[in-house]
């Protein structure tokens, strides 16, 4: 290979169109004749449906149709559920209410008419008869007893599951001393800044369905809206375009993409619904919604023993896709960076009257991240140690690596104490410490936060994973040279038409710029998993790198062919075939295309010209495979390949985090003086992607640790609906960040990558509540729940 | 009952018939089909719709299109110039300014009108001049970046 693209800062391929407006999101897409959806929504977090009158609503100028429940409740299947947990409670989760609504935000009907407008108006005409029922929105309360939510099971809990490994209450008694927390994590908005929506077309003839949606998953969509509507798979089309963020809320199948789809089957119209965002902060997953007890046995000097977590975790009114699949994953890494003998974690899922929460940026991880690392803090003011040697002290050595946890995890490869070093010398920490001493001294509240963390990616090997783990690629040359690479991992943001184009590019010695990656479309790639848990490119990125290498088995035995040589004398080194003698001449640089096309477009394709050659290029075996006149004995015309990557574990990258803030006395404001973060995410294949996939997921941390929380009161009515109630934060909120890295290459796969989508949003809120918390020591705080707000800092300092 | 307007969209006269409630951003997305400027709140808190308004940097989500009769609009679509991508698509191109690309329109055409403004702007007035901005892929850094990069390009020029 030669190594022109990959680990070099390439600009993104995908930019252009994006920088211009010229870019197709859904919305984007108009077809002639498109009929349009809005919804009618519940207003009541949990109430009887006594009837529903939708004759005003169809009478509306442009209204075409009205649906309700019992239009569809024997037409489309439950939304599903991929969760599989012993005894977990399932509720049947219909696509519109019938005879009872469950949260803020259900779907009750969808009114089509024929412009967006028309619609709109016409669901202020659509009287629900509602007969409110008691409200259930505390979690630990629906744990408790009180009014059950679904008359189909005897109570709230959804499921309950106690994991880990080592014997945890020898660990506790063994222990000098034992430091508690109880700790919440507040439910968020995913907030993807292009809401989800779904365009449908129906082709009555050809009973060909196809449907637009922004989804993270367009594979797994496509099977699961099939089985909800019933229509064939293989007649089932679903495109992804340009994705405007996802961040785990469009790793679901929803109510809105099966109903559009059946909706287009009924009429034999285009439909397309938009969401809101008030839709969005209702009825798309939220994240979180964790609140539990951690415990830790300690020794006297620093050494943990064990570590137990107790948690209530809301589910929400219905299952989504992964949503009782979430604190699993919390359980799986709760040993964090850290050798801890024995690890129980205690699971009570339930269901409230609220929106389901599901897979949020982390998923799972940044709760357990968040647990241990506020735990180590607690450790280290309990015996008055810095909270970076509690830490170091309970690492394991970069020796001991793979690593066996009691959670039942084998981290591939670490080396946390070289990671903690490079940051604390970044930062200045011992100087930074001084300062801090200084001034306290003065007056002035400066709080220093550490965060050691590894996480867990590349998700997964498919026996961890309900609906498979692996990732495909196809890779062809075209008869003009031009690489084609079709992924499974649909990216929506993340760089991948850059990413896999440099790995392509690299492995097959081509210019970048002849290499297209295509994703997103069941009609054109092969079945595929999709974007989600920091997996594309260490699971999707390393399909695209075997493909080539079984695509260039092939292209050496023509080349072999072609240069009648024997197949030992034959190299490949940038991009060409040669003969051994001249392989060292010819071996530099990318190869050109044998056809220049885009300069001047041949009226035929050139014979391949070989005789008296040395050397081929890929893309001159591209053509002479698919003119297949000069191809050795029994062998396939054309050239391309097709792999499905199994990784054989999960990948665990890790780093430490740095934060330094300053409280103002005065009014609580909370100032960022210093970010220092050096994460190890594995091999790097495009140093500025990483950066920026970094810097959004610690900004996504400041917003939960200062901003952010979705507040429902009492009677289950959703308070924070708007963006300017959910307060995501802001250009002026976010600190300069210094970043840099460590590169401990992942054994997983042949490319070492690790994965860091997610390193940001788990890795930064322990750092950050750790420096306000750290800043409220002189006032005997220890601990504090996020999003810590100057109200709540103010009252601190003033004692009210 | 549709009304007539009459305004310049980069550096096109239109003539149009429209029902007096129809925002802006709709008439610029499905009458004119210049769908590059967003819709990402309804309710002007996010900013992915910006576009300029007689040299003004306006959400238009929560601007009629009446109300822009006989204005001049530029929206992201008008900014590069004989092909020639404008400083600040530039800089954002340069700098990754962009993940997903939603946000980034609306982005664009306010960090143009901040450097309109303000040819040399500090860290603080680029973040400033960006708060009504949303952006959940970036973390901002290399959207200041960008600013930052524009504002020395466009100097140089």
């Amino acid at each position: 290979m030669t190594n022109n693209y990959v680990g070099k800062r390439v600009k993104r391929t995908e930019d252009p169109r994006l920088i211009r407006g010229l870019a197709h999101y859904v919305d984007d897409i108009s077809l002639p004749n498109t009929l349009h959806v809005a919804f009618v929504r519940s207003i009541y977090a949990h109430a009887k449906i006594n009837s529903i009158d939708t004759s005003a609503a169809l009478a509306a100028p442009g209204v075409v149709a009205v649906y309700t429940g019992k239009d569809v409740a024997d037409k489309i299947g439950p939304v599903p559920c991929a969760g599989a947990l012993p005894d977990l409670k399932v509720p049947d989760h219909r696509v519109l209410a019938k005879d009872k609504v469950y949260f803020v935000g259900h779907p009750i009907a969808a009114v089509v008419a024929k412009d967006r407008y028309a619609a709109r108006d016409a669901v202020d005409l659509v009287m629900v008869d509602y007969e409110d029922l008691p409200v259930v929105t505390d979690v630990e309360a629906a744990a408790a007893g009180g009014p059950v939510i679904h008359d189909s099971f005897s109570d709230n809990i959804a499921y309950r599951l106690t994991s880990g490994e080592g014997d945890i209450d020898a660990a506790f008694a063994a222990a000098d001393r034992t430091v508690k927390q109880r700790i919440l994590h507040r439910r968020l908005a995913p907030i993807a800044m292009e809401p989800r929506g779904v365009l449908a077309r129906y082709f009555p003839g050809e009973e060909e369905l196809t449907i637009w949606s922004s989804t993270q998953i367009p594979h797994l969509m496509r099977t699961q809206v099939a089985l909800m509507i019933g229509i064939p798979e293989n007649k089932l089309r679903v495109i992804t375009p340009e994705v405007g963020g996802g961040f785990g809320s469009k790793l679901n199948v929803y109510s809105e993409e099966a109903l559009l789809g059946w909706i287009s089957m009924q009429l034999g119209k285009p439909v397309k619904w938009i969401e809101t965002r008030r839709e969005n902060i209702q009825a798309t997953i939220h994240g979180r919604g964790q609140v539990g007890d951690i415990e830790v046995a300690i020794k006297n000097d620093g050494t943990v023993l064990g570590l137990r977590y107790s948690v209530f975790a809301d589910m929400g009114a219905y299952h989504q896709l992964l949503t009782p699949a979430i604190p699993t994953l919390t359980g799986l890494m709760l040993s964090g960076a850290y050798r801890i003998p024995a690890i129980q974690m205690n699971i009570t899922a339930c269901f409230t009257n609220k929106m389901a929460t599901d897979a949020y940026r982390g998923a799972g991880r940044p709760e357990a991240t968040y647990v241990v690392e506020r735990a180590f803090d607690l450790v280290a003011a309990e015996l008055g140690m810095d909270p970076a040697e509690v830490r170091r002290k309970n690492f394991p050595a970069a020796s001991e690596f793979p690593f066996h946890t009691a959670t039942g995890l084998d981290y591939d490869s670490g080396d946390y104490e070289t990671a903690l070093n490079k940051a604390q010398e970044i930062a200045g920490y011992a100087a930074l410490r001084e300062e801090q001493k200084k001034a306290r001294e003065e007056g002035r509240l400066i709080g220093i936060g550490v965060s050691t963390y590894v996480e867990i990616c590349a998700l997964g090997p498919s026996q961890a994973m309900p609906a498979g783990g692996w990732e495909s690629a196809t890779v062809r040359i075209e008869p003009t040279g031009k690489v084609t690479v079709l992924t499974g991992a649909s990216p929506h943001g993340q760089g991948q038409e850059t990413s896999f184009a440099q790995i392509a590019a690299d492995e097959l010695g081509v210019k970048i710029n002849d290499v297209t990656v295509i994703h997103g479309d069941t009609g054109v790639v092969q079945y595929g998993i999709g974007t989600f848990g920091s997996r594309a490119t260490a699971v999707g990125g390393t399909a695209v790198f075997v493909a080539i290498q079984k695509l260039k088995e092939k292209a050496h035995k023509i080349a072999t062919h072609m240069l009648q040589a024997d197949a030992t004398r034959v190299s490949f080194e940038g991009g060409k075939y040669s003969l051994q003698a001249a392989a060292a001449a010819s071996a530099t640089g990318t190869s050109e295309p044998v056809v220049p096309v885009a300069e001047a477009p041949a009226a035929a394709l050139p014979e391949p010209q070989t005789e008296g050659k040395t050397s081929l290029t890929i893309q001159d075996i591209a053509l002479a495979a698919h003119i297949a006149k000069e191809l050795p004995p029994d062998t396939e015309p054309g050239l391309s390949a097709t792999y499905f990557f199994e990784p054989k574990n999960f990948t665990f990258p890790f780093g430490t985090h740095i934060c330094v803030v300053e409280v103002d006395r005065e009014t609580g404001d909370i100032k960022f003086l210093r970010y220092v973060a050096v994460d190890d995410c594995g091999k790097v294949i495009n140093p500025m992607l990483v950066d920026g996939q970094v810097h959004g997921g610690i900004v996504q941390s400041i917003g939960q640790a200062m901003f952010e929380e979705v507040v429902y009161d009492e009677q289950g009515q959703l308070v924070t609906g708007t963006l300017m109630d959910y307060a995501v934060p802001r250009a002026s909120h976010v600190p300069n960040f210094e970043l840099d890295r460590t590169e401990t290459p992942s054994p997983v796969n042949p490319l070492g990558v690790k994965g860091v989508g997610e390193a940001g949003t788990i890795g930064a809120t322990p750092a950050i509540v750790g420096a306000i918390v750290d800043a409220l020591a002189p006032f005997g705080v220890k601990h504090l729940d996020m999003p810590i707000k100057p109200e709540n800092v103010w009252r601190i300092i003033n004692g009210h | 009952m549709k009304k007539a307007i009459n305004l310049n969209v980069n550096g096109v006269s239109r003539t149009d018939e429209v029902e007096p409630r129809m925002l802006l951003v709709h008439y610029l997305r499905d009458i004119l089909e210049l769908t590059g400027t967003h819709v990402g709140c309804e309710t002007s808190l996010c900013g992915a719709c910006t576009v300029m308004l007689d040299g003004q940097a306006v959400k238009s989500c929560t601007v009629f299109a009446v109300q822009a009769d006989g204005g001049n609009v530029t929206t992201i679509e008008g900014l590069a110039k004989n092909g020639e991508l404008h400083p600040v698509q530039e800089g954002f191109w340069e700098k990754h300014g962009l993940q997903c690309g939603y946000c980034t329109p609306g982005m664009i055409v306010t960090a143009a009108q901040l450097l309109d403004r303000n040819a040399d702007p500090s860290r603080e007035e680029i973040c400033h001049g960006l708060e009504g901005n949303l952006c959940r892929c970036t973390g901002y850094q290399h959207i200041i970046e960008a600013v930052q990069y524009a504002a020395k390009k466009a100097g140089q020029a």
